[in-house]
């Protein structure tokens, strides 16, 4: 019997034959692969794996104005091919993150969408009228779709006024070289109007899709898992709906860049998301499974691309639609 | 960086049962240096194309840095779902994806010239990062004592481990089919005033770390308590794990369990509050919620 065992090195991430460059509406990414707000912190846990500046960008944990701790625990449930979360955007506040988490993003050489959330229309303006010139901040994203908020009726993405009012607000607070881009729920009827009411309120981009509302109970309290009763569903198995409402936006809006993400856990996720539209990919909940998976998902996208004759990102966006 | 966690394509070297548990050694290299007592590791379950989504994570037993094939890690764990039930049942050589050293591991006693007396409580499997800790205890001259106990004689772990390390083993069972019938909670006085106990280990229960924390609390004693809460990463990013703890600023914050801990000191630990967010937290909802 004999073991060969290797210890897991962060794979190459540029494969010089592929033209990787990634836009984000003004912004250019030299790799199309970011983290999903919610799943890396504030990059500093995931660069004891990975040099963070490999990737496209980090997207951090959504911030809002104060302090918070969030909901009570359990704050998790495993399910097929995902899970719950019900965490309740915990976080240290805006003045924690630019005192610490963003100086230690650039320091590191890492490219930063900051990701914002707020309970007001006015707690977003705050927020990006506090990130404003903040180094190393590449662009904004405006949580507008977080599903674990007390008060469903809070859930911006879920009425095109709302979402309109916030994006907005934060457009005319941010600096016009920072594209601010939407981040949408798929849990609404209609998602190409909520995405069009943003647009036309000044996003420049759309991040799609948050997690969908979700709910399990446990068969021995008979009672819901989760502190929070309800909580997101992300993971592999929301993955399809990731592929439809990306599919269906980039139909209705094809020069607006989206940046893609739910499910994505491999190159061919990746890539996935990549033909139905998505200008860039974040990777999310797969880092909970293996914390390299963003530079994992990078190389594999590189051959996945390669296999399939491009030799350029840009020229796989949104190519299904051109079949 | 060079003491931080790695992440090591492992594979099985063995799985063997030991009473209700199950005894589970891999080879991964480099992290048996990195190890100290009371760290735990993340392992990916299922295989390449499982739906188990999330990690999980078990306190390391052993781990040997010079093993026949290899650094290997073992872990003991209990078959509660899925997860540990693919792991449980797992041949030589699967590959088993391994993330650690994780967690902040027991502080061990500054003071080497003095005999520490130290007496260590094990609930369950829970006992299991507790030898590797005994050793390095009795490596620094202390005096080691242990209290084992579990719902009934088949859910004791590591009893022998114990004999074979400490001055005493006292061991309890809730039905009396091993050991003094009753709680830890109830020889632990005993076993203290016996050792002079300076300083308490835990891990176990969250209700038997309560309780032992109040029981080294009557005698002036620090507990360290090594937690148990569900976890999704591992690695400080999915903020799962929190739990209450009071800071040195007399200020209460859900703090991770897996980056700020496992191991807490008892008395800072808001037992009472734990899988809620007590009145008063940091950032904690003033009205309405969130």
């Amino acid at each position: 019997m004999s073991f060969h065992v290797r210890t897991v090195e962060p794979p190459r991430v540029e494969a010089p034959h592929i033209d990787l460059t990634a836009r984000l509406g003004d912004v250019v990414l030299p790799n199309p692969v970011l983290t999903a707000s919610g799943c890396a912190a504030a990059g500093r846990e995931l660069a004891q794996f990975f040099d963070v500046a490999d990737l496209g960008a980090v997207v951090t944990k959504s911030i809002m104005l104060a302090a918070r701790s969030g909901r009570a625990t359990p704050r998790m449930a495993e399910t097929a091919s995902g899970m719950l979360n019900s965490i309740g955007l915990q976080g240290p506040g805006i003045d924690a993150f630019l005192e610490h988490d963003l100086p230690w993003l650039h320091e590191h050489g890492a490219r930063t969408v900051v990701s914002i959330a707020g309970g007001s229309v006015e707690e977003y303006a705050e927020l990006a009228r506090r990130l404003r010139g903040a180094p190393g901040m590449l662009a904004l994203e405006v949580n507008i779709s977080c599903p674990n908020v007390e008060n469903r009726g809070l859930v911006f993405a879920c009425d095109p006024d709302a979402a309109a009012a916030v994006v907005g607000a934060v457009r005319r607070h941010t600096a016009p070289a920072v594209p601010v881009l939407a981040k949408l729920s798929p849990d609404v009827t209609d998602i190409v109007s909520i995405a069009r009411a943003c647009v036309d309120a000044g996003a420049d981009g759309l991040s799609m899709i948050n997690t969908l509302l979700g709910m399990a109970l446990d068969l021995d309290t008979m009672r819901p898992v989760l502190a929070g009763v309800t909580g997101g569903l992300s993971g592999r198995a929301i993955k399809p709906v990731a592929v439809r409402c990306i599919w269906q936006v980039h139909a209705a809006l094809p020069q607006v860049p989206i940046l893609g993400m739910g499910g994505v856990a491999s190159g061919r996720d990746a890539v996935e998301l990549v033909l139905a539209g998505a200008s860039a990919v974040s990777v999310g909940t797969a880092i909970f499974h293996d914390p390299s998976a963003p530079v994992r998902v990078l190389a594999e996208l590189t051959e996945v691309l390669d296999a399939r004759g491009f030799t350029t990102l840009a020229d796989a966006v949104g190519h299904a639609h051109r079949q | 960086m060079s003491d931080g966690p790695l992440q090591v394509a492992g594979q099985v070297l063995s799985t063997k049962r030991v009473g209700a548990y199950h005894h589970l050694t891999l080879v991964a290299p480099g992290i048996a240096e990195r190890t100290r007592p009371g760290h735990f590791v993340a392992l990916a379950t299922g295989g390449p194309d499982s739906g188990l989504t999330l990690r999980r994570a078990f306190s390391i037993y052993k781990v040997d840095t010079r093993g026949v094939y290899g650094g290997t890690v073992e872990v003991v764990l209990a078959v509660h779902g899925a997860g540990t039930a693919w792991l449980a049942v797992q041949h030589p050589h699967t590959p088993v994806d391994v993330v650690g050293p994780l967690g902040r591991p027991f502080s061990l006693p500054k003071d080497t010239q003095r005999g520490v007396s130290a007496t260590l409580v094990g609930g369950g499997y829970g006992s299991a990062p507790l030898f590797a800790l005994a050793e390095a205890l009795r490596s620094r001259g202390c005096r080691v004592d242990f209290v084992l106990g579990a719902a009934s004689a088949d859910r004791l772990f590591g009893v022998l481990d114990a004999k074979r390390m400490a001055s005493t083993v006292a061991v309890t069972t809730d039905d009396g089919t091993a050991g003094t019938r009753g709680r830890v909670t109830d020889v632990l006085p005993e076993v203290m005033a016996a050792a002079h106990s300076d300083v308490v280990y835990a891990c176990g229960p969250m209700a038997m770390l309560q309780a032992v924390t109040a029981v080294a609390a009557r005698r002036g004693v620090v507990a360290q308590c090594a937690v148990e809460e569900s976890m999704a990463c591992g690695i400080g990013v999915c903020m799962t794990c929190v739990l209450p703890v009071v800071g040195d600023d007399g200020q209460t914050r859900m703090v991770r369990s897996c980056v700020d801990g496992p191991v807490f000191p008892g008395d800072r630990v808001r037992w009472d509050d734990v899988g809620t967010v007590p009145a008063g937290t940091v950032g904690a909802p003033v009205a309405g919620g969130h």
